[in-house]
């Protein structure tokens, strides 16, 4: 029974046999286990496994396949975001919150943006246009979110068709960000005082024309699932987490709509002009895996609603402008197309070498100093595709933040897990993290 | 837009002409003053449910400051968990959105602080708490018994700053490994990196370049 198992080597440990198993054949295992006389078993799940969303690592205590306590372990992902935005400008800010929740970039973009705008005080500067844009870009960004929270979701309770269609409707929408930002993810794009660049012409036209595409595909889409009577039972009555359960826990986003509550930054708490758009907040009163599901599916319709309204509106305000008034904080050049590709504007460039020497000093000042933001501390929070994402910020009254701390919905909500999933079978915890839908980037920081 | 108004000239320079901007590593303290009634919007409504629900406010509470709309009160650290309470029960703060620290170390006496922003769902209202201890003493109580989403949010802050949550269940690192040593947050914690040399020119990791006040 001790021969050498190349699959599931084991070894002695204070804690008692240690088996390390790296899939294949699994037979001595099991029979080493059975021989056991305890019946806990202690499972190390991740930090490198195809159905924790990224670097989460799950240790499970199971009693046969019951979960009796399972904990989650963090930080595989740590990149210091947070320290290092102290040492730059914040204009160089944005670049840096763009790549915390790596779904999610304009959101990260623009809840720092509102709340350095709110420190400088031009939060009701803001040109429409800019503020157009942002709602536009913030809900095609909440559409790849989810669907890649739908299509890994099903692909991690084994359904692989699914993901191949959610991934092609997120190539849609990130298509549409690499012609207006240049990127695909982490692009920048929305900067404290507006955005980076105005709209590229025929924008607006793609953006139309995806919104009927992906119109019509949703709905196909959700039959895959809905239709799938293997993906009912999986998250039917799984994951159960109410109300009280959410608030104590602080969990906001798909997971708390689950319960019936209606919240919804974008409705209770404005930002961005959310007020003057027509959308439902959408909720399930099953407190499930489904319900969680099902309000994702469903906010696509209202996003694609959104960014239809934002279409309009952007064709009422064709050559607004797109960034603050104030000079001294509006950045001085914008990109324009040449023949070598995209870079700095050449008349922006024609006129600090060769003609106006103060627009050099204030080009020059601007990009390196940055400007300067008056002392305070605020919090602004936001809708993201994960729930409430907060903006802690806090000014010396320097050109660079004092402190920048980030609520990160994922991170929060992540803690939820051992609530949802104790008690439970061990397969339906993969059913309960996909809910949630942590992003391992925002997670860490 | 006039919102730098209270720099001097262009760009915040002062004294000299020098125009260069070159401010050293010095930082500016930082102090947001405390704020007198009214306070405007719906803060006077909170600070007098609070005063009402909780006899000993004046005790508890050692400054209120509004800025920028947002209304944060500064409680003593002794009396957290009892302020904690009644912003749950009594005012219908439901949801704590997490703790975060900040490092004054230029606050004698009072440089770490904690800051916590609540949110109330029955009350669409959102206000904050700020608690600040020594530097040699950064002990809090901790308010997971309250709101237990906090766990991790206190987690990370003593992994961050140091900051001892008293009573949390298991304060332990928890983005950073378990052996680490010090706190990253903390303004006396470099942050690191190496210069760069490239064609002769070099450039100094950024916590060494020049910063402008």
């Amino acid at each position: 029974m001790t021969t050498f198992d190349p699959y599931a080597p084991s070894r002695e440990t204070t804690e008692g046999k240690v088996f390390s198993v790296t899939g294949g054949d699994w037979d001595a295992l099991v029979q080493d286990i059975g021989a056991t006389k305890e019946e806990r078993v202690v499972v190390n799940m991740g930090p490198q496994h195809p159905s924790t969303h990224g670097v989460l690592r799950l240790v499970l205590e199971l009693e046969g396949e019951t979960i009796t306590e399972a904990r989650a372990g963090i930080g595989y992902l740590h990149t210091g975001i947070e320290k290092n935005m102290e040492y730059r400008s914040w204009t160089q800010g944005t670049t840096f919150v763009t790549r915390m929740d790596y779904l999610g970039p304009l959101h990260n973009e623009t809840a720092y943006c509102l709340a350095v705008e709110k420190l400088l005080g031009i939060t009701n500067d803001i040109p429409e246009r800019a503020s157009v844009i942002r709602v536009m870009m913030m809900e095609l960004n909440r559409i790849s979110s989810h669907m890649v929270a739908l299509g890994t979701g099903a692909l991690e309770l084994g359904a692989i068709s699914p993901m191949f269609f959610a991934f092609r409707e997120r190539e849609t929408v990130l298509e549409i960000f690499e012609m207006i930002t240049g990127l695909r993810m982490n692009m920048a794009y929305i900067r404290p005082g507006g955005v980076q660049q105005d709209l590229p012409d025929g924008a607006l036209t793609k953006i139309r024309d995806s919104v009927k595409l992906m119109r019509k595909n949703f709905k196909e889409n959700a039959t895959l699932l809905i239709g799938n009577s293997i993906w009912m039972k999986r998250t039917q009555g799984i994951g159960y987490l109410d109300l009280a359960g959410c608030t104590t826990l602080g969990v906001t986003g798909p997971v708390l709509r689950s319960t019936g509550l209606p919240w919804d930054l974008r409705k209770l708490q404005p930002y961005c002009g959310y007020e003057n758009y027509n959308f439902d907040v959408v909720t399930a009163d099953t407190c499930d895996v489904y319900g969680r599901f099902l309000i994702r599916m469903n906010e696509l319709e209202q996003s694609l609603r959104i960014i239809e309204q934002c279409v309009d509106k952007l064709e009422k305000l064709e050559g607004a402008p797109v960034m603050v008034a104030d000079k001294k904080i509006a950045w001085p050049a914008q990109l324009a197309l040449g023949g070598d590709g995209l870079g700095n504007s050449l008349d922006h460039i024609r006129q600090i070498m060769g003609t106006s020497m103060e627009s050099l000093i204030h080009h020059f000042k601007l990009v390196t100093e940055g400007f300067h933001v008056p002392a305070g501390q605020v919090y602004v929070a936001i809708e993201s595709p994960r729930g409430e994402l907060g903006a802690s910020i806090v000014s010396d009254g320097g050109t660079k933040p004092y402190r920048v701390h980030f609520r990160e919905p994922s991170f929060n909500n992540l803690q939820a897990t051992a609530a949802m999933s104790e008690g439970g079978m061990v397969a339906d915890i993969i059913g309960a993290v996909a809910s949630i839908d942590p992003v391992m980037g925002g997670v860490d920081r | 837009m006039g919102t730098n108004k209270q720099a001097d000239g262009m760009f915040g320079a002062k004294g000299t002409g020098d125009t260069s901007g070159y401010g050293g590593l010095v930082r500016q303290a930082v102090n947001f003053g405390s704020s007198e009634r009214p306070y405007g919007s719906y803060f006077d409504e909170v600070a007098d449910d609070l005063e009402r629900a909780y006899p000993e406010f004046s005790e508890a509470i050692e400054r209120v400051v509004v800025d920028r709309g947002e209304l944060t009160l500064h409680v003593k650290r002794e009396k957290l968990v009892e302020v904690a309470f009644i912003l749950r029960d009594k005012l219908k703060f439901e949801m704590c959105m997490g703790v975060n620290g900040v490092h004054y170390p230029e606050q004698t006496g009072r440089e770490m602080h904690a800051v916590y922003p609540l949110l109330s769902l029955t009350k669409n209202q959102r206000i904050r708490l700020e608690v600040s201890v020594p530097d040699g003493d950064a002990h809090i109580p901790s308010v997971v018994e309250v709101w237990a989403g906090n766990n991790w949010h206190e987690r990370e802050t003593f992994d961050m700053f140091g900051i001892i949550f008293d009573g949390h269940p298991g304060l332990t690192r928890i983005l950073m490994p378990d052996d680490w040593e010090g706190h990253p947050q903390r303004k006396d914690y470099s942050l690191g990196g190496i210069a760069v040399e490239y064609k002769g020119a070099t450039t100094p990791p950024p916590s060494e370049r020049r910063s402008y006040k």
